[in-house]
């Protein structure tokens, strides 16, 4: 486990549902970006479907739908660099790191118990 | 236990509804604290005051007032979710120029900072997700 991953925070946000055809995981994004406004150390792991909205190259498309690409480029600036990814559901979906736009950590099932612990607030979608 | 609850389904569509009033009603039984409820995604359907469900099922939007006037359980509704779903208090009606409201008290439309101050201060946060 590296330092970055060990490092735990107030509040870790679980997105586990794809980023198109529902709009769930970009409701959960919004609730971490609120709870970074509010000044709060968050973690983010994308778990199952939810890996999908790391893969590069994404747009809104034809439905007039926001999708969540702009949001995850907005991280950043709201501070939350804690970005983590579950290994299997990479795998699961036939994704490498390569594919991710952004910089993520992956960490395996015993890690996701590590981090669920080092959180004062959990909260999935 | 100082409990919280997030309903992230919306009532007849899905369980989570259904299984979060009756986790609501268990640990209040059970002799915890339930602060709030808060509704988000499609949850927030649950605070339609004008549904009407048949008379065989059981009427949630009533399940949770009920809960609110037997136990002073707050119910919070996220205003960014109840916005773009039609979901508006008479105040939001008026501000966006609407006729007639679907969302009154006990229900309250609030922001997600709310579920944020829940979720840090108290015991448990459980969600109820489609």
């Amino acid at each position: 486990m590296t330092d970055n991953v060990a490092t735990g925070g107030d509040v870790l946000v679980i997105l586990r549902h794809g980023p198109h055809g529902g709009s769930l995981l970009r409701e959960g994004l919004d609730t971490a970006l609120v709870a970074a406004a509010f000044g709060k150390r968050v973690s983010l792991l994308f778990m199952g479907e939810g890996a999908a909205a790391l893969v590069s190259g994404q747009t809104a498309g034809a439905l007039g739908q926001k999708g969540t690409h702009a949001t995850l480029a907005m991280l950043e600036m709201y501070d939350i660099e804690t970005l983590l990814v579950e290994a299997e559901a990479l795998e699961g979906l036939g994704l490498v790191m390569a594919d991710a736009e952004m910089d993520v950590q992956p960490v395996s099932a015993a890690e996701v118990a590590d981090q669920v612990a080092a959180h004062a607030l959990v909260m999935t979608f | 236990m100082r409990y919280a609850i997030v309903v992230l389904g919306g009532p007849y569509s899905h369980q989570a509804s259904h299984s979060g009033l009756r986790f609501a009603k268990a640990l209040i039984a059970r002799g915890h604290q339930l602060e709030a409820v808060f509704f988000y995604h499609d949850g927030v359907y649950n605070a339609a005051r004008l549904a009407a469900p048949p008379q065989d099922e059981p009427h949630l939007v009533d399940g949770w007032v009920e809960l609110h006037r037997q136990h002073n359980v707050r119910l919070d509704v996220c205003i960014a979710a109840s916005l773009r779903r039609g979901l508006l208090d008479e105040g939001e009606a008026q501000r966006h120029g609407k006729q007639g409201h679907s969302v009154e008290a006990p229900f309250e439309l609030t922001g997600l900072g709310q579920l944020i101050d829940l979720g840090l201060s108290c015991d448990r946060l459980v969600t109820f997700a489609p």
